[in-house]
């Protein structure tokens, strides 16, 4: 599904340039459930929003469901995000004055989906998330767990290869935390490709592959084996 | 462009920000209402300035004696003259250009000089030719004017004005063939007239008795002598040229020095009227200028208020691009946004405008004259609504460029 190689990115500014990423590998096949972790400065921000096409790169390749993801302009990346990618952001991200289902139907509006198609879509993926009574909430009237499960409902609604989760519980308390992963870990079963990134470890504990950045490389990986990751060193962060 | 879904979605964004989005359009509002109302009362103005002139030729100029004001010939100055009869055959020979000339005299009456019966008032007495009838046009209610052979045969017939007629006669009383004192001596009236203007020498026409002028001179015992002149040019002659005309020969005629700027009065209806047309222009220009001048003022608040709407919703932009919007999506936007604020705005100033006109022009329909009826056009209202698009484009065009520019990982990493 993603395959990253040699993918360099710099940031420049008048002062000093930046090296964030430094020569990258990484391959994520379809219906993976991977976590990254880091410390803050290790890229995996940066990583994240180039797998979003939020960003661009310098060298190297990325691959994203076959398709080369380099020198897009600005229509193709919108495209792209629309059919490829959900996002889902530590601060959930929806549209203040846009209800619950506005909020969810909006990815279909940029597909030119008639609003009444879209508001019955829409209308299930909310459903789904349990949130059919809310549908007409604004987000401010909606606690930290419902907007996230509002924005994973949005994520969700164009039907994308990859979930990109950015700190998705990063405004959460435990029990929701736990309420959001259940249901990261739910889509992740039905086949969508997960990837988080988090600092939270009982967030990455949950997924199937952690991968660790440092200095913008691939310090180490840890896969799931029976219920537990193999390493555990990356208490230390 | 005309996709329904695209105006349903601009229009949630429109209506879920009420605030802002009165904010932003409140100056095209309030542009759009002042041009309105400026036009309205600018055309008012106008047609109240038309009106009054209306049915009174254009093509017009008088004369009247004064003083001299330089000696000449042997003439001291300051001395009096009047004009005479003798002076008519003089200007109808030798001024070509001419259309019309009418002597006038006026004589008002001690108390009330206009007498029927029981019935009396106090009113102006004017001395005319047929021909002034051409020049201060009136509507005849009753019988006919004064003709050539009333002057001929120094007829002693008049001419009444409407009100005379109301206070004189019964309502719808045909007074033709009727007698009544004039200033001691009976006439016949031999019509009623209504004043067609609203300017008139010497006095309303609905006020004013006209007698024939050879009758006057002789029924009053005022000699060969004249108090006005009334003339109008051909068609296509400056009025000028006959008005200059006719002050040379008056003054040759008179022992007048030629430069004697004073020894005759003398009004030029063409030039006031051109006045009158380039005030009119000026006032039109002034309106417009400071009237599309508030609409632009209100076209930059617009944008002005839209570029920092465009910086507070960068977040929302930023949203809308990683949910897979495209920089002409958020383009089209942010510049229908401002189209429809601005034409929404724009409409709502020219039908508050409007309706603020109306209520005037009924208020104002009892009185005043010279503001009379003040509305504006079908045509300006269109125009307008093609500017306002226009402007809002224009409005729109920075934001929406400052819009395309927010980067989606922007948006999203600011916190």
């Amino acid at each position: 599904m993603i395959h990253i190689r040699q993918l360099h990115k710099s940031y420049h500014t008048e002062a000093l340039s930046l090296h964030v990423l430094k020569g990258l590998n990484l391959d994520i096949e379809a219906g993976e459930y991977v976590s990254v972790t880091g410390a803050s400065g290790s890229g995996k921000s940066t990583l994240l929003n180039i797998l979003g096409i939020l960003d661009s790169y310098d060298q190297g390749e990325y691959h994203l469901n076959g398709s080369l993801i380099k020198n897009l302009s600005e229509r193709e990346a919108a495209v792209y995000r629309n059919e490829m990618i959900g996002f889902v952001f530590q601060s959930f991200n929806l549209i203040n004055f846009k209800n619950a289902l506005e909020n969810v139907a909006l990815p279909l509006y940029y597909k030119k989906v008639s609003r009444k198609k879209r508001n019955i879509i829409a209308m299930e993926h909310l459903d789904k998330m349990g949130l059919k009574d809310w549908a007409k909430h604004l987000p401010n009237e909606l606690s930290g767990g419902q907007k996230q499960r509002v924005a994973i409902a949005r994520a969700m609604i164009s039907n994308p290869k990859v979930i990109l989760a950015d700190e998705p519980t990063g405004a959460l308390d435990s029990t929701t935390t736990l309420e959001v992963m259940d249901v990261l870990t739910n889509l992740n079963r039905e086949g969508i490709t997960t990837i988080i990134v988090t600092h939270e470890q009982s967030v990455s504990d949950a997924t199937n592959r952690i991968i660790h950045l440092k200095d913008g490389m691939i310090e180490y990986e840890t896969r799931k084996n029976n219920g537990v990751h193999d390493m555990i060193q990356s208490v230390n962060f | 462009m005309f996709d329904k879904d695209r105006w349903q979605e601009i229009w949630i964004t429109i209506t879920h920000n009420k605030s802002r989005s009165v904010l932003t359009a409140f100056g095209v509002f309030w542009g759009m209402l002042m041009l309105v109302l400026m036009v309205g009362a600018g055309n008012a103005l106008e047609e109240g300035m038309t009106s009054q002139i209306e049915g009174f030729a254009t093509n017009s100029c008088f004369f009247e004696s004064q003083r001299t004001s330089l000696p000449y010939k042997g003439f001291r100055k300051g001395r009096r003259w009047d004009m005479t009869n003798s002076d008519l055959p003089v200007i109808r020979e030798k001024v070509t250009n001419m259309q019309y000339l009418s002597p006038v005299l006026f004589a008002r009456g001690e108390g009330n000089n206009v007498v029927r019966g029981e019935k009396n008032g106090s009113y102006l007495v004017k001395g005319c030719y047929p021909e002034y009838d051409l020049i201060e046009k009136s509507k005849m209610l009753y019988g006919r004017y004064v003709n050539d052979i009333d002057i001929a045969e120094k007829r002693k017939v008049c001419v009444i004005g409407e009100r005379i007629h109301e206070v004189l006669f019964q309502k719808d009383e045909d007074p033709t063939g009727k007698q009544i004192r004039v200033n001691g001596i009976y006439f016949k009236v031999i019509g009623v007239a209504r004043g067609t203007s609203g300017v008139s020498i010497g006095g309303q026409t609905a006020e004013t008795v006209v007698l024939p002028f050879s009758t006057m001179q002789q029924a009053f015992n005022m000699g060969n002598i004249i108090h006005f002149l009334a003339a109008t040019a051909n068609d296509g002659v400056p009025v000028k040229v006959v008005q200059d005309k006719i002050l040379e020969i008056l003054k040759q005629q008179h022992q007048i020095a030629p430069d004697d700027k004073e020894a005759i009065f003398t009004m030029n209806i063409e030039e006031q009227f051109k006045m009158f047309n380039y005030l009119g222009i000026g006032i039109a220009s002034l309106i417009w200028l400071v009237g599309l001048g508030t609409l632009i003022a209100g076209a930059i608040g617009v944008s002005n208020i839209m570029l920092v709407t465009v910086r507070e919703r960068t977040k929302e932009i930023g949203i809308r691009r990683a949910m897979g919007a495209t920089p002409r999506d958020i383009i089209g936007q942010i510049l229908s946004e401002s189209v429809v604020l601005t034409v929404l705005a724009g409409l709502t100033g020219i039908v508050v405008g409007v309706g603020i006109l109306r209520a005037t022009g009924i208020v104002l329909s009892q009185g005043d004259q010279f503001f009379k009826d003040p509305q504006i056009s079908f045509t300006m209202a269109v125009g307008s609504l093609i500017i306002l698009i226009i402007i809002g484009t224009f409005a729109g065009y920075i934001p929406a460029q400052r819009a395309m520019l927010i980067k989606p990982v922007e948006a999203i990493s600011e916190e």
